[in-house]
Order: structure tokens, then C-alpha cells, then sequence
């Protein structure tokens, strides 16, 4: 059961095969004995879930004719699944990784996680996560690093680490992410998973915890593409309460899944397959790619001549709005405040000082810098001016194919520390990712091989696939016609049986 | 462009953190690091470009003004660090 699929899951509790707490339980029971290893929850309660399960359960039973009878037709009914820390939910605590938050109970819930329980599925617990959602490795958590299950010696990918290694280990069979620059597509990368950025202002972004607001994005993580279509289906909608939210008729993402892939133009940015990459990365994406060949795709190349620059416009804009977005951590509405203090602005500071974590406190710093007199106009808007160059080039690159594709991670999971001593080198890891965020555009990750040519242990590698702007139900059909034809989506590893 | 010691202590006064002395000298090099990387921006030209604030180029909603939010003020104050007869304490900041 833990590796079935959320159709499978769902076929299972309709036909009372299982109920929803017992689908429940043998999660709970699985990260009680997997989680001390992995440190992949921050937040778990085995009462709440169970009873959100036994809820699901009563409401199945009601069936038809009742109020709640919508309900027992979704098909996600009685599912469990864990959310990021990042995602507000009323009566858990919700940290977002930060000793900030620590002990922060959300008065509210998340649109997304209005969503899901709407969608009558149970929430196994919050997830761990780079603090405030900047990290590339998951080692920036205020409560410990996440381990990648394939190997505890090596990062999951971050920041929503918590989310990969969960759904890896099977501690979970679908998980909430957020994705600024590559946040979901790398950890899944990492940690051999499917997840999905959806094309910015699909899926609300209200009660999800501000990092760098115009390129937050939510998205599903699970073992597929099937799975994430069915979620991204139940995330996505118009949410008055997020102006950037936009406004577009209900999709089922899931409807061009069984589409063949014939006559489908698959572009190969020549800039994403340069120097860089590692070779076991590049052997698998080839193999991934002669695999579409098979199923009637052609490649072409394509440029992307600025996507160079998009590790710098991105370390420029992010940290410009993630200083104005945690201005309002200042110990006086929630979270922490520091115990001693002198006058207000002593307050702020000490409280900041003691609150935020070193990779939380440097991306504050660097955006007050490049937003303060003098230097505004050389660096945010500037690097605004290259987003557009960016995002041409995306355009651009659309009159020639369907789809884009190319590695989501330049290598495998990396060993813990390996790249903490500079702090550029890690924001290296999200090369391939950030630049469709500053776009807008919807990307995906898929396992397509592993690399293990000089590791103890094999180690997954991510395909990514990057659509136009909403066209997530046909990247979801590419993703899915390929696991129809390789299982590397199914593979576990193998201490977490 | 590089940041100084003074420079660094401007910044955390502007974002209001507080820096001891040693974290401020690793601070340095790392911003400096930072922003010798993103210093590259500067070689292209964006003369002709507009800025790009947000990536789907659509125009911001309006709503009728009118109130459509029920007071949940002792729910938001039962997070706060400090509430006295619902209010929010600070440091006195009036003499």
C-alpha cells in the first residue's frame, strides 16, 4: 500500500478495501519509526490526523443524499498527505523552518490547505524545510537537516526537502512544496520524485508564508505524474484574497494524460547542456531523451542566451523582496521576541538578530543593500530589465517546440556541508531552475536514471521538463508517458522498506 | 562596489539586525562575495528594456470598499508575545 498510487489509494477506500484511519495509521506508524532518522517532519499529531481520517471514513459511509455527499465522490477523500511548514494551518504549529515561528499556531488556513481539506484528504503532519524557504539543501532548517533516505549521509535538495524525503521514504504518498527557484523540482530531482511548479498565479498563494512574492509558486510533489495531476487539480483556482491570483476557468490537469507522444517537438536549450553538468547527470537526461525519441518525439535545439544571468537577477530580486516580506518579523504581533531589550529598535534588532538564521539574515541584508539609495537602480532594476531578456528568450524558444527539457539539478544529492562554505556555490544548485520562476513558467521534475559511478550508493537524477505558460496539463501527459514506459518513478530506496 | 566594515553595520541598521563584531567581519566577505557575483548584471545592456515586475502582466484587481472581514482580533492577539486589554506592548517609545 505505501507504494501505491493516489488512484490506487483511492480505488482502495471506494471499494472498502482500507478505511482512511487505517491508510492513516500505517503512515503515522512508518514515520514514528523513519522520522528520527530522517528529521523530515517538524510537526506531527497523531490525534488530529486520525481524527481528520475518521471524519473522511464517516463521510464515505454517509454517501449520497447527504450534505457532505460531494465529498465522498473526490476522489482524493480519506488521502493522507503532509504539508510544508510553510503553508499556514490552523491548530498546527506552522514555523516555516525558523526559530522565528517556532511556536507560531496559525489563527487561519492556507488556501491550499483549504483545497485539500475540502477535498476530504488528512493531514499527516508539516513538513521540514530550509528555513523561510531559502536554501538549495535543507541544511538552513532551524530544527536540523533533512536526510535524502537514498543516502542519510547527503542533502534531499531544498527548500522543500522535508516534502521530497518523505514522499521518498514513504513516510507520505503526496506532499505540498513551494517553488521560488526550483524549490520543489530540485528536492524531488534529489530525492527521485515528481513535482511540479505550476505557471505563476495558478494556485493561491494565500497563507503560504512570503519569501520572494513574485515568484512563490505552490505545486504538488508525489511518486508521479498521474499523482500530481490529480492534487494539482484540487490546488489550483482563483482566490480573491491573493491579488495575484488569477482568474481562469477550473482545469482537470489529468485530461491529456494518456495522449501518445507523437509529433511532440522537444527543445534542448544548448546552454542547458554545456559544461557543468555531471556526467552521470548528462548520461541519464540523454537516456531519458532517446526514450522520447521512442515514443514518437523530436528534439531540436534551442537557445536560451540569457539564462546565464539568471542566477544573478535571481540573488538580486529574490532577497530584495524577501527583506521587504520578513520586515514583518519584528516581535510584535507573533513569533519570537528576544527576552532582553532597550528601546523599540533595540527590540527589532535583537529579536531579528536572534530569531533569523545566518542564510535567512545575509539574503535580508543583501536585499536592503541592493533596494537602498544609491544602488536601486544598478541592481533590482536591472536585474528587473534581465528578467524581461529572460522571459524573451522562453518566447522565443516556444516557436520552435512543444516543451523544453534538459537536467533539473547539475548533479546528485550532495554530501552534507559540502557547499556551505560559499554561499554563491549553493545558489549554483538551482542553475537549470530559476530561470523559468523568473519567467513565470511552469516546470517539472521526474526521475530518469540514477548516478552512481563513483557513489557508495546510487543516487537519483532529475529530467526537467519546462511548458508554456499554462500548459501544465500536456507537460503532465509528457511526464506520464514516459512512466508508462520506465519505472525509475517507482524505485525506493532500499532502507526505508 | 565593495562593502567596508562601516558599510556592512549601515545595512544591518537598515534591516535591523544586530551584528556582533565577528559576525559582521564574516558578513563582509560574504556579501561581498555575493555581490561581486551578481555584479556581472552590469555588462549587459538593458537600455531599451523595460523592467519586469512581475512575470504574467496582468492588471491589479479592485474590489468594492466595503468591509467583508469578521473581527477576529482576539484570535490574531492570542499569537502575539505581548497583549495587554488588546493592545499591542512595545517599549515605551514617548517620553
Amino acid at each position: 500500500m505505501i507504494n501505491a498510487s493516489l488512484k490506487e489509494l483511492s480505488a482502495a477506500l471506494a471499494q472498502r478495501k482500507i478505511s482512511a484511519v487505517e491508510l492513516a495509521t500505517l503512515f503515522l506508524d512508518r514515520m514514528e519509526r523513519l522520522n528520527p532518522t530522517l528529521n523530515a517532519f517538524i510537526t506531527t499529531d497523531r490525534d488530529k490526523t486520525l481524527a481528520q481520517a475518521r471524519c473522511a471514513d464517516e463521510i464515505r459511509k454517509v454517501g449520497a443524499g447527504d450534505t457532505a455527499a460531494s465529498l465522498s465522490d473526490t476522489p482524493l477523500n480519506g488521502i493522507p498527505l503532509a504539508h510544508k511548514d510553510i503553508f499556514c494551518t490552523q491548530g498546527w504549529r506552522t514555523t516555516c523552518g525558523s526559530k522565528m515561528l517556532a511556536n507560531f499556531v496559525s489563527p487561519y488556513d492556507a488556501h491550499v490547505v483549504e483545497r485539500f481539506a475540502a477535498a476530504g484528504m488528512v493531514t499527516l503532519g508539516k513538513l521540514n524545510m530550509d528555513e523561510f524557504a531559502m536554501g538549495s539543501s535543507n541544511e538552513t532548517s532551524f530544527f536540523g537537516p533533512v536526510k535524502n533516505p537514498w543516502d542519510v549521509s547527503r542533502v534531499p535538495g531544498g527548500s522543500s526537502g522535508g516534502s521530497a524525503a518523505a514522499i521518498a521514504a514513504r513516510l507520505a504518498p503526496a506532499a505540498t512544496g513551494t517553488d521560488t527557484g526550483g524549490s520543489i523540482r530540485q528536492p524531488a530531482a534529489l530525492c527521485g520524485l515528481t513535482g511540479l511548479k505550476p505557471t505563476y498565479g495558478v494556485v493561491s498563494r494565500y497563507g503560504m508564508i512570503a519569501f520572494a512574492s513574485s515568484l512563490d509558486q505552490a505545486g504538488p510533489m508525489a511518486k508521479s505524474a498521474e499523482d500530481c495531476a490529480l492534487m494539482l487539480t484540487a490546488m489550483a483556482g482563483f482566490d480573491t484574497r491573493d491579488s495575484t491570483s488569477l482568474e481562469r476557468p477550473a482545469e482537470d490537469y489529468s485530461r491529456h494524460l494518456n495522449q501518445p507522444l507523437t509529433g511532440l517537438k522537444i527543445g534542448l536549450p544548448k546552454e542547458f547542456f554545456g559544461d557543468g553538468m555531471d556526467t552521470d547527470v548528462r548520461a541519464a537526461v540523454e537516456a531519458a531523451l532517446a526514450e522520447y525519441r521512442k515514443l514518437g518525439a523530436t528534439t531540436v535545439e534551442v537557445s536560451l542566451p540569457h539564462s546565464e544571468l539568471s542566477v544573478p537577477a535571481y540573488y538580486v530580486i529574490a532577497p530584495a523582496e524577501a527583506s521587504s516580506n520578513l520586515s514583518r518579523f519584528d516581535g510584535v504581533r507573533y513569533g519570537y521576541r528576544a527576552p532582553d531589550y532597550g528601546d523599540l529598535a533595540d527590540m527589532y534588532s535583537k529579536t531579528r538578530a536572534q530569531g533569523f538564521g545566518a542564510e535567512v539574515k545575509r539574503r535580508i541584508l543583501i536585499g536592503t543593500y541592493v533596494l537602498s539609495h544609491g544602488y536601486y537602480d544598478a541592481y533590482y532594476l536591472k536585474a528587473q530589465k534581465i528578467r524581461r531578456l529572460i522571459a524573451a528568450d522562453f518566447t522565443e524558444a516556444f516557436t520552435q517546440c512543444d516543451v523544453i527539457m534538459g537536467p533539473t539539478s547539475p548533479s546528485v544529492a550532495f554530501a552534507f556541508g559540502a557547499k556551505n562554505a560559499d554561499p554563491v556555490q549553493m545558489y549554483l544548485s538551482d542553475i537549470y531552475t530559476i530561470s523559468t520562476n523568473l519567467a513565470g513558467l511552469p516546470g517539472m521534475s521526474l526521475p530518469c536514471g540514477f548516478g552512481n559511478a563513483q557513489l557508495p550508493n546510487p543516487m537519483p537524477v532529475g529530467l526537467q521538463i519546462i511548458g508554456r505558460w499554462f500548459d501544465e496539463a500536456r507537460m503532465l501527459n509528457v511526464a506520464h508517458q514516459y512512466q508508462q514506459v520506465t519505472d525509475w518513478h517507482m524505485r525506493m530506496p532500499e532502507g526505508m522498506a | 562596489m565593495s562593502l567596508n566594515q562601516e558599510g556592512v553595520g549601515r545595512i544591518a541598521r537598515l534591516a535591523r539586525i544586530e551584528l556582533s563584531a565577528a559576525e559582521s567581519l564574516a558578513t563582509q566577505d560574504q556579501l561581498n562575495g555575493i555581490l561581486g557575483f551578481i555584479a556581472r548584471l552590469q555588462a549587459v545592456d538593458t537600455t531599451a528594456i523595460e523592467p519586469m515586475a512581475h512575470a504574467i502582466g496582468v492588471v491589479q484587481r479592485l474590489r468594492p470598499d466595503l468591509v467583508t472581514e469578521t473581527d477576529r482580533r482576539a484570535d490574531f492577539q492570542a499569537v502575539a508575545p505581548e497583549v495587554e486589554g488588546s493592545l499591542y506592548l512595545v517599549p515605551k517609545v514617548i517620553e
